[in-house]
């Protein structure tokens, strides 16, 4: 079994919670928000479901077609907005044009339409944005066994660090695991099948068994 | 009682949960950190303190707490003050704001305040942070009260106070102000070990129902709640008389006694006459100290209700999901950062609605526990106290890195 010079560190991300003090109550505010909003707000509203409901099958969609489609009762936009595949996006800001742009597109009668809807009283859209702390925890490892291992181990928070947001850092689009794999272990297929795992349908856990799975798969070859 | 330990916590929210608590902690070494509030005693801060502060010293952040000092006359003025941030009309005179300021220059004569991190609580120790610049040490000020429309001239005499902090903490967006610092959302926790929310054993909950004669028959749909026009207790019992037709079903509204609330005895008389005779609307008042028997009404509940027409946090919510029932609750305050609709529970805003989900949820007992599965499991990654004082060590940890929305630690 080949040992990597380079050993994977799994990392665990937290994140603190912060307001902005902007809210929106109709689809034009939100859209003119979300133009200025700073982009560890667009990261924060299109990603913490995936943490806080991490358990969830089917999980809650992002936080703009939540609102959309519950406060505002715009089902068809809440739809499109829930099918935005956030993995296609290398950066936050393309991200976030991409809500801006399905939003847009959902104006018939421009934004001063008198039937807008208003979110009822409490409702609101509060934008939030998070600051992101990652931290090195005791597992490493430096072959396929030892990576599997630790990944029988890690914390949902090291998981969500190595798979989601690590798509968002250099190499952009790629996960943590899949990079590693290819370039220390020449492990090529592996990574490839483990990227093509889309994490944002199904839960935490799931997809930490899918890993594990493909793994342990290759290790029997 | 004797507060749990990290040991403890870990049987419930598991080892990996603990272990990050370490390492965030690990990063704090050699930090002290100082709680300062206005009592030692009662009230949900000093139960929260009481709680976390062993969990902190456990964890290596050397943590200790004081209590400032006032006359009755000084909480005559924080009572006007609370309730002034609350949206109650207060006249808030010259000579309250003198108490006020003279109160805090007191206080700042006993009070060392030199830790690293100075952790205030809620606007009664507000100005203490006077003493930041002597130290330049950091200071968080901690807001635990709904000051989403408080009165003017109050809410700005506290912020002139507020902004000279380094951060500012919040339980939910909704309650935030404009400021000119930062500001933190940390929502509220509940105990998982506590007498209210600790596992009972099917004995345990039968002894309890049992003494309070409380029969289970048919399914009970309960709301936990004091007797306040503000949890809309005769609207419970309105959308309770909705599903009547369809299904067979007990309601019952507990709370806590109404002797010394004389607002609280008269919305007691509309809800006992709502009720009328009905044999299946059951009204019990239980005294503030029945926390194990809340645990077991929760726990022998069909369905709770939480019809709420405003509402802070709302752990009693908190407290229901964590018991793994489905919940209807009023889409309101911090209720939805609690409750994805259809997805951990059933957010309402009417009594049609409230009427609606119930019958629903009454006769799809398959959904219904899967809301209740999905609640449970959100409370266990989110509400419980470990999550609290993770966020805190986050905090703690992100004022030594300002203006930085990525550390690597």
């Amino acid at each position: 079994m080949k040992r990597a010079k380079y050993p994977f560190i799994f990392k665990a991300q937290l994140s603190l919670v912060e307001m902005t003090g902007v809210k929106a109550a109709t689809l034009c505010q939100l859209r003119d928000h979300l133009k200025e909003v700073p982009e560890s707000s667009v990261y924060y509203h299109t990603h913490h479901f995936l943490r806080q409901h991490q358990f969830a099958s089917p999980e809650p969609p992002n936080d703009f077609a939540y609102w959309v489609t519950h406060a505002l009762q715009e089902g068809v936009l809440g739809e499109r907005l829930a099918a935005i595949d956030i993995l296609q996006f290398m950066t936050l800001n393309d991200l976030r044009n991409a809500f801006i742009q399905a939003i847009d597109l959902s104006f018939k009668n421009g934004c001063d339409a008198k039937d807008l809807r208003v979110s009822p009283a409490g409702m609101e859209f509060h934008f939030l944005k998070c600051t992101i702390f990652t931290i090195p925890t005791a597992e490493i490892a430096y072959d396929l066994k030892e990576f599997v291992n630790c990944l029988k181990r890690i914390s949902p928070n090291c998981l969500y660090n190595h798979v989601f947001e690590s798509c968002l850092r250099p190499p952009y689009g790629v996960n943590d695991f899949s990079n590693w794999l290819a370039t220390n272990l020449d492990e090529h297929d592996l990574a490839r099948k483990i990227g093509r795992l889309d994490p944002y349908t199904q839960t935490m856990e799931g997809l930490r068994g899918k890993i594990i799975h493909l793994a342990e798969q290759r290790m029997r070859e | 009682m004797k507060p749990s330990s990290l040991s403890h916590y870990e049987a419930v929210v598991g080892s990996q949960v603990i272990h990050e608590l370490r390492l965030l902690a690990g990063k704090l070494a050699g930090k002290k950190i100082l709680h300062v509030n206005s009592t030692a005693v009662g009230g949900g801060v000093a139960e929260i303190l009481n709680h976390m502060i062993p969990l902190f010293n456990e964890l290596g952040v050397q943590t200790r707490w004081d209590v400032i000092k006032g006359g009755e006359e000084y909480y005559a003025v924080t009572k006007k003050i609370h309730n002034a941030l609350h949206g109650n009309p207060e006249e808030f005179t010259a000579a309250d704001r003198a108490l006020f300021m003279e109160t805090q220059e007191k206080n700042l004569k006993q009070l060392e305040l030199r830790e690293d991190i100075v952790f205030i609580h809620d606007p009664q120790p507000v100005g203490l942070v006077k003493r930041k610049e002597k130290y330049k040490n950091k200071w968080i000020w901690r807001c635990h009260v709904d000051v989403s429309s408080p009165q003017a001239d109050v809410w700005e005499f506290l912020k002139g106070y507020v902004e000279a902090y380094d951060r500012s903490v919040f339980s939910s967006p909704a309650f935030s102000r404009k400021l000119s610092i930062p500001q933190a959302l940390v929502c509220p926790s509940i105990d998982p070990l506590s007498d209210k929310n600790r596992e009972l054993s099917a004995e345990e909950v039968d002894a309890v129902m049992n003494r309070l004669k409380i029969p289970r028959d048919k399914p009970l749909v309960t709301q936990v709640s004091r007797f306040d026009r503000l949890k809309d207790p005769v609207g419970v019992i309105q959308a309770f008389k909705g599903i009547r037709n369809y299904v067979d079903a007990r309601l019952l509204l507990v709370g806590g006694s109404a002797d010394d609330d004389p607002e609280g005895a008269e919305v007691l008389l509309e809800v006992k006459e709502a009720a009328g005779n009905d044999p299946d609307i059951l009204v019990l008042l239980l005294p503030p100290t029945s926390h194990l028997e809340i645990n077991a009404i929760q726990r022998a509940s069909t369905v709770i209700v939480q019809k709420s027409l405003r509402e802070g946090f709302g752990l009693t919510i908190t407290e229901a999901l964590w018991k793994g029932k489905p919940v209807i609750a009023s889409a309101v305050g911090g209720i939805p950062l609690q409750i994805a609709h259809k997805y951990s529970g059933i957010l309402t805003h009417s009594i049609e609605g409230t009427s609606y989900w119930l019958k629903q949820l009454l006769q799809e007992p398959e959904y219904a526990k899967k809301l209740g599965e999905n609640g449970k499991e959100h409370v266990l990654h989110n509400f419980l106290l470990t999550r609290h004082v993770r966020d805190y060590l986050l905090l703690f940890l992100s004022l030594f890195y300002p203006n930085q929305s990525y550390v690597i630690l």
